[in-house]
C-alpha cells in the first residue's frame, strides 16, 4: 500500500496555517506553500527588518513541526489533475527573478489564497502616494516604514482603523480617517455583529482609543473624490456623500497630505480556485460545511469564501485541514469548536458585509478622463466607448483592454464590472487567469 | 542592526538592511515614484504594496518588472527606475 499523499496548503495566512496544524496533527503531511519569506500573511504579518537574515514570523503565525514550509514560492498556474487536486507550477526565489521553477503534485489541496484591498476610482486615484490601505499596513508592520508624513485614511469598514494605528505607529500623522458609511460602532452595538461574541470588539475599541488619544478626526458619510499633486501627491478633495455615496455639492473641503490609504472593503484572490474548476458563486468560492470546494480534492478557507476576518479565516482552515487530513486516508475527530466558529464568524462577516457595502453612488466619482484600469491606462469614457461597441464581457475587455495589463484585472476588475454594468458571468471573466503570476519566458521553458 | 547591504538606486550608492523591501529602501530614500507608464508616461509607485497590481516595477541587476513591494533587497542589486515596457537588459 503506498503512503497517504501529503496535504498541500497555498498560502499561510490565519487560514493556511490553521489547515497545516489541523493537518498535522491528524498525522497528515503538510506542505505549505506561500509566496513569503515568513509565514503570516497579510494579517499576522511579522517585522520583516527584525533577524538578522531578514524576518521574524508574525505573533501567531507558528507552522506546525514537520511541515514542509516552502517559502518565497508562487504558485503562477495550476492544473487539475485526473484523479483530483491539481499539479502546481511553482517558482521560488527573489520576487520576480529568474530560475527556481518547478512542478509539484497536490492531489489533496487547500487553497487559502487570501484577499487584497478593493479600490474606487476617482479623478488622482492613480497619483503616487495614493495607496491601498493594505499597502500602508504591510509597509509599516513589516518594513517600519511609513507611507507618508501626513496621511489621510480613506474607504469603508473596521481595516480603516488598524492601518491609521499602524501609520501612527510608523511616525506618519493621520490627518483624518474618513468612513464613507454610518460609524463603525453602530453595527457593532446591535444583535448580528457584537453578539456575534467575535473577538473583535475589544480589537476595534482599542483602535478607536489611539484614535481619540491622538485627536485624528474621524469623520462618517465622508469620502476622498479628487487627489491633487504635481507627479505626486499633495492634497486630496474631500467631500459629505448622501447614503447612497453620491458627493454632496458644497461640502467639498481640501486637505493636504502626502499620503491617501484607501480601503473599500476586499476582493478575494480566486485565480488558483477557477483554475482548478471550483465553482463560485457571487464571487467567492462555493464550498461545502467540510471546505470542500466542486472540484474533487480542493479545498478552500479563508476569504475566498467570503471575507470575514483572520477569526473567521483559521475557523476555517481548521474545518478545511481537517477535512483534507481524511481526504488523503488520515482518520480524523469531527473539529467540532471550530465548525461552530465557522458559524459565527458567518453572522459576524454577515452583520459586517451589510454595515459597510459599497453604495452605487461611487460610480459618480471618476470623471470621463479618470483611469479605471491603472495598468492599460483605461479611462471611464475608454470604457463607455467600448461597451457601445463590443457585445459580451470578452469582446468588452479586448476592445477596452481592461484588465488585459499586467494585474490582469485584479484591481479594475470589479470596478469595471460595475461602471458598465456587466453580468455576472461576464464579470466573472475577469477571476480566469490561467497565468496567476507573470513569469519569464525561460522559467516557462523550463518549469513546465 | 549590525548588518548592512550596499546597493545602487539609479547608479547612486545606498545602504539597506536585510528583510527591507526595494519598496522601503525607495521610500526611505524620498522617493514616492519609480516607474513610468507605458502608454501616458505618468509617474507610479507603490500602490497595493503586496505584489497584486504591478504598479511599482523596477529595474534589478539589468532584469525589469521586478515588484519593488515584493523584492528583498540583496547585497550588490542595481536598482533603477523603469520606463514603460522594457526588455532585459
Amino acid at each position: 500500500m503506498s503512503a497517504p499523499p501529503p496535504v498541500t496548503i497555498v498560502g499561510a495566512g490565519p487560514a493556511g496555517l490553521a489547515a497545516a496544524r489541523a493537518a498535522a496533527s491528524a498525522g497528515a503531511r503538510v506542505r505549505l506553500i506561500d509566496a513569503e519569506p515568513s509565514p503570516g500573511g497579510q494579517y499576522l504579518r511579522g517585522d520583516a527588518l527584525a533577524g538578522p537574515h531578514g524576518g521574524a514570523a508574525g505573533q501567531g503565525a507558528h507552522v506546525p513541526d514537520g511541515a514542509e514550509h516552502i517559502s518565497d514560492t508562487e504558485v503562477w498556474a495550476l492544473e487539475p489533475l485526473p484523479g483530483g487536486g491539481a499539479r502546481l507550477h511553482l517558482r521560488s526565489g527573489p520576487a520576480d527573478g529568474s530560475g527556481g521553477a518547478r512542478t509539484a503534485d497536490a492531489p489533496v489541496l487547500v487553497l487559502a489564497t487570501g484577499a487584497h484591498d478593493r479600490v474606487l476610482p476617482f479623478p488622482g486615484w492613480d497619483l503616487p502616494g495614493v495607496v491601498t490601505a493594505g499597502a500602508a499596513q504591510a509597509l509599516a508592520k513589516s518594513q517600519r516604514t511609513a507611507i507618508g508624513r501626513t496621511a489621510v485614511v480613506a474607504g469603508t469598514g473596521p481595516f480603516l482603523l488598524p492601518v491609521t494605528r499602524s501609520l501612527i505607529g510608523a511616525g506618519a500623522r493621520v490627518a483624518a480617517v474618513l468612513e464613507a458609511n454610518a460609524p463603525v460602532s453602530g453595527w457593532l452595538r446591535c444583535a448580528g455583529g457584537a453578539a456575534a461574541g467575535f473577538g473583535k470588539f475589544g480589537e476595534l475599541v482599542g483602535h478607536t482609543a489611539v484614535l481619540a488619544r491622538r485627536r485624528v478626526p474621524y469623520r462618517t458619510r465622508t469620502a476622498v473624490i479628487a487627489a491633487h499633486g504635481d507627479g505626486v501627491l499633495e492634497a486630496v478633495t474631500t467631500v459629505r456623500l448622501d447614503p447612497g455615496w453620491r458627493p454632496l455639492p458644497g461640502t467639498e473641503r481640501t486637505i493636504a497630505a502626502d499620503a491617501l490609504c484607501l480601503g473599500f472593503g476586499f476582493t478575494p484572490r480566486l485565480e488558483l480556485a477557477v483554475a482548478a474548476g471550483c465553482a463560485t458563486t457571487g464571487g467567492f468560492v462555493r464550498v461545502d460545511a467540510a471546505q470542500a470546494t466542486s472540484a474533487p480534492g480542493v479545498f478552500a478557507a479563508g476569504e475566498p469564501t467570503g471575507i470575514g476576518g483572520a477569526a473567521l479565516a483559521a475557523a476555517e482552515g481548521e474545518v478545511a485541514g481537517t477535512a483534507a487530513a481524511r481526504a488523503c486516508g488520515h482518520p480524523v475527530v469531527a473539529p467540532l469548536g471550530a465548525l461552530r466558529r465557522v458559524r459565527a464568524g458567518r453572522r459576524f462577516a454577515a452583520a459586517l458585509a451589510a454595515a459597510h457595502p459599497l453604495r452605487p453612488g461611487w460610480t459618480r466619482w471618476p470623471r470621463d478622463d479618470t483611469p479605471v484600469c491603472r495598468c492599460e491606462e483605461v479611462t471611464l469614457s475608454d470604457l463607455h466607448a467600448a461597451a457601445r461597441s463590443a457585445s459580451g464581457g470578452r469582446a468588452f475587455r479586448l476592445a477596452s483592454r481592461a484588465g488585459l495589463g499586467l494585474c490582469q484585472g485584479r484591481v479594475c476588475g470589479r470596478n469595471t464590472a460595475e461602471l458598465i454594468g456587466l453580468t455576472d458571468d461576464d464579470a466573472q471573466r475577469f477571476d480566469r487567469r490561467p497565468i496567476a503570476v507573470p513569469v519569464r519566458l525561460g522559467d516557462l521553458a523550463d518549469g513546465t | 542592526m549590525s548588518e548592512h547591504l550596499t546597493v545602487t538606486v539609479d547608479g547612486e550608492r545606498a545602504t539597506a538592511v536585510p528583510g527591507q523591501t526595494v519598496a522601503a529602501l525607495l521610500i526611505g530614500l524620498g522617493r514616492r515614484s519609480w516607474r513610468t507608464t507605458r502608454g501616458d508616461g505618468r509617474p507610479r509607485g507603490v500602490f497595493c504594496g503586496i505584489g497584486v497590481c504591478f504598479d511599482c516595477l523596477v529595474v534589478v541587476n539589468g532584469e525589469p518588472d521586478v515588484r519593488a513591494c515584493r523584492r528583498r533587497v540583496a547585497d550588490g542589486d542595481a536598482i533603477r527606475v523603469q520606463h514603460g515596457a522594457e526588455t532585459p537588459s
